[in-house]
């Protein structure tokens, strides 16, 4: 009898976009607990893990990233392929795709306020265009798209804000104990 | 990396002009673009709001003048009794309308969209 043994060689990026999307998948959980007034406003706090990622791993870990909390959190939300979930693989394509040319601004003159905005832009420009092909008729939103765009300046300003902030302060990432990362942190 | 760059406030600024748009456009209502004239129910006249223009319409009671400002129009004077349709003052959103009953004489606002259909008298 010969035992197949499947090796998946781990490599230490594995882990990292694993722990990241991990954090990015904990945001989204939190955030959807939180009441809001109009439907699809939201803060979208798992962005600034994004941004993040992207600033200081590279656009192609954001993208891992950001795939990974759509398909976890529609999983964890049980959205799974229902329209919520199609919605925010939308936005987060869209905002990927913006993400992937914002990057090459010149550092000098942009920050990561202009990037977060712009995605946060992307997001709610791909849910949107979505809704307006597929759930809604196009006119019927014309009327909700102040308060979107709005509402992606704002948090778009404020999650850039934060990324900046967490910019000044290297994240001790070497140093983090394996226990928090394992979950089992003893209280 | 610890404050705005130029570029971040020209992002913001953007945006927020974006924003500031998109509200005036989808909240600001249908300003018309279209000025419909009738008289006894014939279509007399249909002219564009972009300039300044008046009209003369004769009805049964006398004459209506009509004024056309870019983006405004008014019934200025009227030979029925109750001057209705000229106290109605300037119109600017389609769909509105200023109707002089007495001399048959009816001045409607026409947008992108029109908000009705057909409105009978």
């Amino acid at each position: 009898m010969t035992r197949l043994v499947i090796e998946l060689p781990v490599h230490a990026d594995d882990r990292r976009i694993a722990r990241l999307a991990a954090l990015a998948i904990g945001l989204t959980l939190a955030e959807a607990a939180l009441p809001s007034p109009v439907p699809g406003v939201k803060p979208g706090l798992a962005n600034i893990v994004i941004l993040l990622v992207l600033l200081q791993y590279g656009w192609r870990a954001a993208a891992w990233v950001s795939g990974l909390r759509v398909l976890a959190g529609g999983l964890l939300l049980g959205s799974l392929f229902a329209p919520g979930f199609w919605l925010s693989a939308a936005g987060a394509l869209v905002s990927l795709s913006v993400l992937a040319l914002a990057r090459y601004l010149p550092s000098r003159h942009f920050g990561p306020v202009s990037l977060s905005v712009l995605a946060a832009f992307g997001h709610i420009g791909g849910q949107l265009a979505l809704v307006g092909i597929w759930l809604l008729p196009a006119a019927a939103l014309i009327k909700l798209l102040p308060v979107f765009a709005a509402a992606a300046l704002v948090f778009g300003t404020v999650n850039g804000l934060i990324v900046m902030r967490m910019l000044v302060t290297p994240t001790p990432e070497p140093d983090m104990s394996p226990d928090i990362l394992a979950g089992t942190r003893k209280g | 990396m610890t404050s705005l760059r130029a570029g971040d406030l020209g992002v913001l600024l953007t945006s927020g002009s974006l924003v500031v748009a998109l509200t005036i456009w989808a909240w600001g209502g249908d300003r018309g673009d279209t000025v419909v004239i009738r008289a006894a129910g014939q279509v007399v006249e249909t002219a564009s709001l972009a300039q300044a223009r008046t009209f003369a319409v004769d009805g049964p009671l006398g004459t209506t003048h009509i004024e056309i400002e870019p983006g405004r129009a008014r019934i200025a004077r009227d030979p029925s009794p109750r001057q209705l349709c000229v106290k109605q003052g300037w119109l600017t959103q389609s769909g509105q309308a200023a109707l002089c009953l007495p001399n048959q004489v009816s001045l409607e606002i026409r947008g992108r969209t029109t908000a009705y259909d057909t409105l009978g008298y």
